[in-house]
């Protein structure tokens, strides 16, 4: 059962936005997760070390974090719907250039109209989904 | 510092922000998402906690030349609300609603869990590149050279 977390939850995202402006100041890039790592699926010439050391860095951040505190991680898709969902994230960030870091984040700070209605549709794509899920479909965790 | 070690920073910053908010555990963010259900707000206060920031980091950043160790800025440029735009949106959406994952916390999630997160990863690649294969075979998209445009 999640419980809600305020203080974590905004601490976090403070945390967020801080990365994400320090990507933009130091290094001129917008911090979108789905976009550092799709340029590595055919990478320019000097675009490989920044994005695999960015990526490697949350690896290294959460675990960080993890040596402090407890962390969760609670996956309960099975193996049919991580491989979809998979597919899904993949491509449909690709095809809309962008996910919750670069158009939720980034694309929003920036007054971007396409980042507010492309964050728009994912939420509530998202909702719908879950919605149908799990109480439609019935699948609960 | 150079560009490697300021990615290097803001990734391991960024990951920070994804473990202490709560986002790398995707039953969070399913519950969050869940609103018919025991709906967890905890998500918006992350997201208006990372908008407070960058709104008004970027509007100081953005007020520089250049950055710090990059020639120029490189930011998205595309306008148009179309079709990809939106298509894409929404099958991201239903992915992400599947699992409670997005592609940062997939990563980031690799310091605590290896099974699952790399198979969603690998499927994710899988999707990616499949996304750009697809862009490559089919002609580009005319909006510069269409008439009237």
């Amino acid at each position: 059962m999640e419980t809600f977390t305020p203080v974590s939850a905004l601490l976090g995202g403070i945390l967020i936005g801080l990365a994400s402006t320090l990507l933009l100041w130091l290094n001129g890039r917008i911090a979108g997760i789905s976009g550092i790592a799709g340029g590595l699926l055919s990478p320019a010439p000097g675009e490989v070390a920044w994005r695999a050391l960015f990526l490697i860095g949350l690896v290294l951040g959460a675990g960080a974090y993890g040596v402090l505190r407890p962390v969760t991680v609670a996956i309960d898709a099975p193996l049919p719907l991580l491989i979809a969902g998979g597919l899904l994230v993949g491509f449909g960030t690709q095809l809309g250039k962008g996910c919750t870091s670069g158009h939720g984040v980034c694309g929003i700070a920036r007054l971007s109209p396409r980042s507010m209605i492309a964050t728009l549709v994912f939420m509530i794509s998202a909702g719908v989904t879950v919605y149908v899920v799990r109480h439609v479909v019935g699948v609960q965790p | 510092m150079n560009r490697a070690a300021a990615a290097l920073l803001s990734g391991t910053v960024f990951g920070l922000g994804l473990a202490v908010s709560g986002m790398v555990n995707p039953a969070k963010v399913l519950a969050f998402l869940d609103i018919a259900g025991r709906w967890d707000p905890s998500l918006a206060l992350v997201m208006a906690g990372a908008l407070a920031v960058a709104f008004v980091g970027f509007r100081l950043v953005l007020r520089r030349r250049a950055p710090l160790f990059a020639g120029r800025f490189e930011l998205p440029s595309a306008r148009e609300i179309d079709a990809r735009l939106l298509g894409g949106a929404a099958l991201f959406g239903i992915g992400w609603g599947l699992v409670g994952f997005c592609p940062g916390p997939a990563i980031a999630s690799l310091a605590f869990a290896w099974k699952e997160p790399l198979i969603f990863l690998a499927a994710m690649l899988a999707g990616a590149w499949l996304y750009r294969a697809s862009a490559r075979a089919r002609p580009p998209a005319t909006s510069a050279a269409s008439p009237g445009a």
